[in-house]
């Protein structure tokens, strides 16, 4: 699934990486732990969660995983976007709760990790 | 082939960037993607770890063809039983470091199971030293 079908689907707005809305993404992983999330490779994943600070980015960074879609009404921070433009990944802001939003993606076809 | 890096107690906005520095010369080097993602993964917890518990601390990274060997030494409070600490689930993370996504006693084993090698030295009220090796031949 491409990142603007994703972006379309939640209605959602990318605030950081525009220019990649076409990368191709197949499985998605929700957390607020970003422990959880150093424990599951899921490259070419994107990452739902509602931790709105810089090591929800540099963790997806160390995972290979670039897109990052913050959900409920989470706001992407300066420092948040500085690193992730430094990292060429994509950052979605979603007023959705993360239940909503993985029941829509799961549903069009986005596979979880495990 | 040698880096170090400074990393200062409390500061979450950096903790990460000697981890994310690494990764790049990594990289640069060609070295495998799956040790790759070992290292950075051991390595950005242990970091994390030196934000979260410790005032300061220094980390060395030694790089050769055959192995990467990453030292953690931080001035800090120190672990009184290091056994404990390695426990899933055990943690003494403040509030502020479980609002920044960790704190769920994980780091540690993390850290052992994605390393070939790994040795904790702590002295209490003194700091803890933490060697990493991962190898590459």
């Amino acid at each position: 699934m491409k990142i603007s079908e994703i972006v379309n689907l939640l209605n959602a707005k990318i605030v950081c990486g525009e220019e990649f809305a076409d990368r191709e993404i197949e499985r998605a992983f929700a957390s607020d732990l970003m422990s959880d999330v150093l424990t599951t490779p899921f490259d070419n994943g994107i990452l739902i969660t509602g931790l709105a600070n810089p090591q929800s980015i540099r963790t997806a960074d160390m995972m290979d995983v670039s897109v990052i879609l913050l959900a409920r009404r989470k706001k992407a921070t300066e420092e948040m976007i500085s690193l992730a433009k430094e990292n060429d990944a994509v950052i979605i802001e979603c007023p959705l709760s993360v239940f909503h939003i993985s029941g829509i993606l799961f549903e069009h076809g986005l596979k979880p990790v495990y | 082939m040698k880096f170090e890096y400074h990393v200062e107690g409390g500061d979450f906005l950096n903790a990460g960037n000697a981890s994310g520095n690494i990764k790049k010369v990594l990289k640069k080097l060609n070295v495998d993607p799956g040790v790759l993602k070992r290292v950075v993964v051991a390595l950005y917890e242990a970091e994390v770890n030196i934000v979260a518990h410790a005032y300061r601390g220094n980390i060395t990274a030694d790089i050769s063809p055959q192995k990467i060997e990453i030292v953690l030494d931080d001035e800090g409070p120190g672990i009184p039983d290091i056994g404990l600490a390695m426990q899933q689930g055990y943690s003494t993370a403040s509030t502020k470091v479980r609002e920044m996504g960790f704190g769920a006693g994980m780091g540690l084993p993390n850290i052992k199971a994605n390393t070939d090698d790994m040795k904790i030295e702590s002295v209490v009220g003194k700091g803890t030293k933490l060697t990493l090796s991962f190898n590459l031949a």
